[in-house]
């Protein structure tokens, strides 16, 4: 056991410190630009240079590098303050689709553009009725010559209000069983008929929307699949979400709550000197390091060229409840001041009042912990999957309310 | 990165599995667990033939000095297998004294011994409710004679000799000192264990001979660093225990249908089982960081050694519980073999410290590295 590169992996993270270092932006240079903008100026500068989405294919944009090696990336560039990216979709799961049902000449089309980070692409796929229980979406697609014609809606879409394009999951014949209905499409976002419309959320960000779809055309050749095996390539997309391998992420952490320990005061005494303090902070440590090491575990397969086991799937299951809790008992430390969440009142400019308000939503984005829990018991475990009283049936005849029981 | 076991330390693994699996079931678990045997001593003979008791003595002392790794490997191996013999007692601590603190003379006395199965060591530092420290200890040498009481002393009944935690009249600090248990002027009183496959005694000692163990200074630091590396091999027997009630839960939930259904497709079962895997996950990676530090005597060896104890000690809690609840009914019948992993997981939790004592010491630890 080592935690140390092969030499080849040495050498490639020499390499990659070294032209971060010479090419982050520097704060001067993109001060006057937005948030898009900068994820894109910086996405541009990576590509010009052959760093953008480096396991990608050369032909589409990438470098041909190999899992590890964008492990050893993205560790190197998280160690620098780079613009906050709006790729994540596009490049984790929209990619990865398009390179597995797209024609060749769709993918050198789109691919390259999409690496730049000229166009940005997001994922259409939950509705109002069709979250956890995804295929049950009913946004309908019917066929009018060349074209199809879309009517419905899409919700919980992050990032379709700076979107050029997106992948599209929508039910082609509401007469066969849920999952056969389905057709997967990638569409222009500036389509006319599509409305896109902020949701403001608890945290007061608006990064998700709602997108409706009136009469909204796309050509049949923006199909990925045949008719009806819209599950199947949805599956693709979804098998993608990227796994986050050693990553800590932002937000409160250990050192943060530790921190706080030490300087808040209970009965007149730094509170980091009470037990139940040190009970917890311990308990989050350890759920911390096991992160951790379970990306390191994770990494060696990869570095050996093996695929990582089923362990990394818990990594959301752990780390969203965890900033929720450490959040709360970080606001029980300030005590009344904890219920204040003021810029210019607040402890570290009200981190904990922030991750407090926004760790809702990292228990439920990308799979709810009760369906993440439910593909850890299936597919890690074996378990049987839960009867389910819409099997074998025409989807438009599945009940949708307490009434059509 | 390579932070896995290497491909002879993997081919170990399953050979201790399929020996165990062979010669280790439930059932001969629960002859000892049932009996007066105080331990599994045709097990214990066969594993000293394996050479397991002598995986990290060196070979100047007639062990195999393989690394602290391989030990790692058994120990979750004997753990999954709930083996009731003295294993922990007699390598991790006993055997670990030794090694770690010994006079030339002692090691070569005893370490051969030792890996040759002639010999089984225990340890004993406790004597009463609370935790451990040196405050607490009212057992004393004096004049190289000890005299007070231990309580509990695991797998004493078992052992030919004790390394024990004491006060003496010569210096302030505590010490540790070989005792002979066959010496006349000791008693061991048989004690009721939560777990009866692996027994515990109360020892009385009334003026037995004393030999301090190696420098006999700073005890209660050296205590510290036994435990810390006992501690790593703790974690992986307890994480290997926690493996066997997970898999234990999920084949009855398989197996047991309600409602017309295997129990196992409720999601009240599911979500409890992937919460056990969710603490088994994290307690084995905190083991591996454990299994490198102490095969690397790593400087941040205290906080690896308590992080994987804390969490191994909350895994084979939690897996074991819930393996019961799966049950159902049928897991609270002494017919069913769900008591062993759940009694095993208290014992364990118990030895060299519970979770308060080694969550405090993970953050005293943590607190001690950013200070420096």
């Amino acid at each position: 056991m080592d935690f140390n590169d092969s030499p080849k992996e040495a050498a490639f993270r020499k390499e990659v410190r070294a032209w971060l270092t010479e090419n982050i932006p520097d704060e001067k240079e993109i001060d006057d630009l937005d948030y898009i903008e900068k994820a894109k100026f910086w996405q541009k500068k990576k590509y010009d240079a052959g760093w953008a989405c480096i396991r990608w294919p050369v032909e589409h944009g990438g470098r041909n590098a190999t899992p590890i090696e964008q492990v050893i990336w993205d560790q190197e560039e998280s160690n620098f303050r780079t613009p906050e990216s709006i790729f994540g979709i596009g490049h984790g799961m929209c990619a990865p689709t398009m390179m597995t049902w797209a024609t060749e000449e769709q993918n050198k089309r789109y691919l390259p553009k999409l690496a730049s980070g000229e166009e940005v692409w997001c994922q259409l796929f939950s509705e109002p009725a069709g979250g956890s229980d995804l295929a049950a979406l009913r946004t309908k697609a019917e066929r009018d010559g060349d074209d199809w014609v879309i009517n419905g809606q899409k919700i919980w879409t992050s990032g379709a209000h700076y979107s050029d394009f997106g992948v599209l999951v929508v039910r082609t014949d509401p007469t066969a069983q849920k999952h056969q209905g389905l057709s997967y499409f990638f569409i222009d976002m500036k389509s006319p008929g599509i409305d896109i419309k902020p949701i403001k959320q608890i945290s007061g960000g608006a990064n998700f929307n709602e997108v409706y779809f009136s009469d909204v055309r796309i050509p049949d050749q923006q199909r990925l699949g045949s008719v009806g095996q819209g599950w199947q390539v949805a599956l693709t997309t979804l098998m993608n979400e990227r796994a986050s391998i050693g990553g800590g992420g932002g937000g409160v952490n250990f050192d943060s709550v530790f921190a706080l320990a030490q300087k808040t005061l209970m009965n007149g005494r730094p509170a980091i000197e009470d037990q139940q303090v040190r009970a917890k902070l311990a308990d989050w440590y350890t759920q911390e390091s096991g992160l951790k090491y379970t990306g390191y575990r994770s990494m060696t397969a990869l570095s050996k060229g093996e695929i990582p086991g089923p362990e990394n799937s818990i990594g959301k299951l752990v780390g969203a409840p965890k900033q929720q809790d450490m959040a709360a008992f970080a606001l029980d430390l300030l005590d009344a001041n904890g219920s204040i969440w003021d810029e210019n009142f607040s402890e570290s400019a009200g981190l904990f009042q922030a991750t407090f308000m926004a760790s809702p939503g990292l228990r439920i984005a990308g799979g709810t912990d009760e369906i993440m829990a439910n593909i850890i018991a299936e597919r890690v475990l074996g378990l049987p999957q839960d009867i389910r009283v819409d099997k074998g049936i025409p989807f438009s005849e599945i009940p949708t309310s307490k009434k059509q029981q | 990165m390579n932070f896995e076991f290497s491909d002879d330390q993997q081919l170990l693994r399953e050979q201790a599995r399929s020996f165990l699996s062979e010669n280790c079931s439930m059932k001969e678990v629960r002859k000892i667990l049932e009996g007066d045997a105080p331990y599994d001593k045709n097990l214990w003979e066969k594993i000293v033939n394996l050479g397991w008791t002598a995986t990290t003595i060196p070979e100047e002392y007639e062990g195999l000095g393989l690394s602290y790794l391989e030990l790692c490997v058994i120990a979750e191996e004997l753990g999954r297998s709930l083996a009731p013999i003295p294993f922990s007692s007699s390598v991790y601590l006993a055997t670990e004294s030794i090694v770690l603190n010994g006079t030339a003379e002692q090691k070569s006395l005893y370490l051969p011994k030792l890996a040759s199965g002639e010999l089984i060591g225990c340890f004993a530092a406790n004597e009463k409710d609370g935790f451990l420290s040196p405050e607490t200890l009212s057992t004393e040498v004096s004049g190289g004679k000890i005299s007070g009481e231990k309580m509990p002393v695991v797998d004493g009944d078992t052992a030919d000799f004790a390394i024990v935690f004491a006060k003496n009249d010569e210096q302030s600090d505590a010490s540790t000192y070989i005792i002979n248990l066959d010496d006349p002027d000791i008693e061991k009183i048989p004690l009721k264990s939560i777990d009866p496959s692996r027994n515990q005694v109360k020892l009385v000692f009334h003026g037995a001979h004393a030999e301090p163990l190696g420098n006999t200074q700073e005890g209660w630091k050296f205590i510290n660093t036994l435990y810390d590396r006992a501690a790593i091999l703790f974690a992986w027997e307890q994480i290997g225990g926690a493996d066997t009630a997970l898999t234990m839960a999920k084949e009855y939930a398989m197996d047991r249908f309600a409602f017309g259904r295997p129990i196992g497709s409720f999601q009240a079962i599911k979500h409890k089982l992937a919460n056990i895997y969710v603490k088994n996950t994290l307690a084995r990676s905190n083991c591996y960081y454990g299994a490198w530090a102490l095969s690397t005597n790593a400087q941040e060896i205290s906080i690896a050694a308590a992080s994987a104890r804390v969490s191994s000690i909350q895994a084979f809690y939690y897996a074991s519980k819930e393996n019961i609840q799966t049950h159902g009914g049928m897991g609270f019948t002494w017919e069913f073999d769900c008591q062993i992993p759940y009694r095993r997981a208290r014992l364990l939790a118990a030895n060299i410290g519970s979770e308060n004592v080694w969550q405090d010491k993970l953050i005293a630890s943590i607190e001690a590295a950013r200070a420096a």
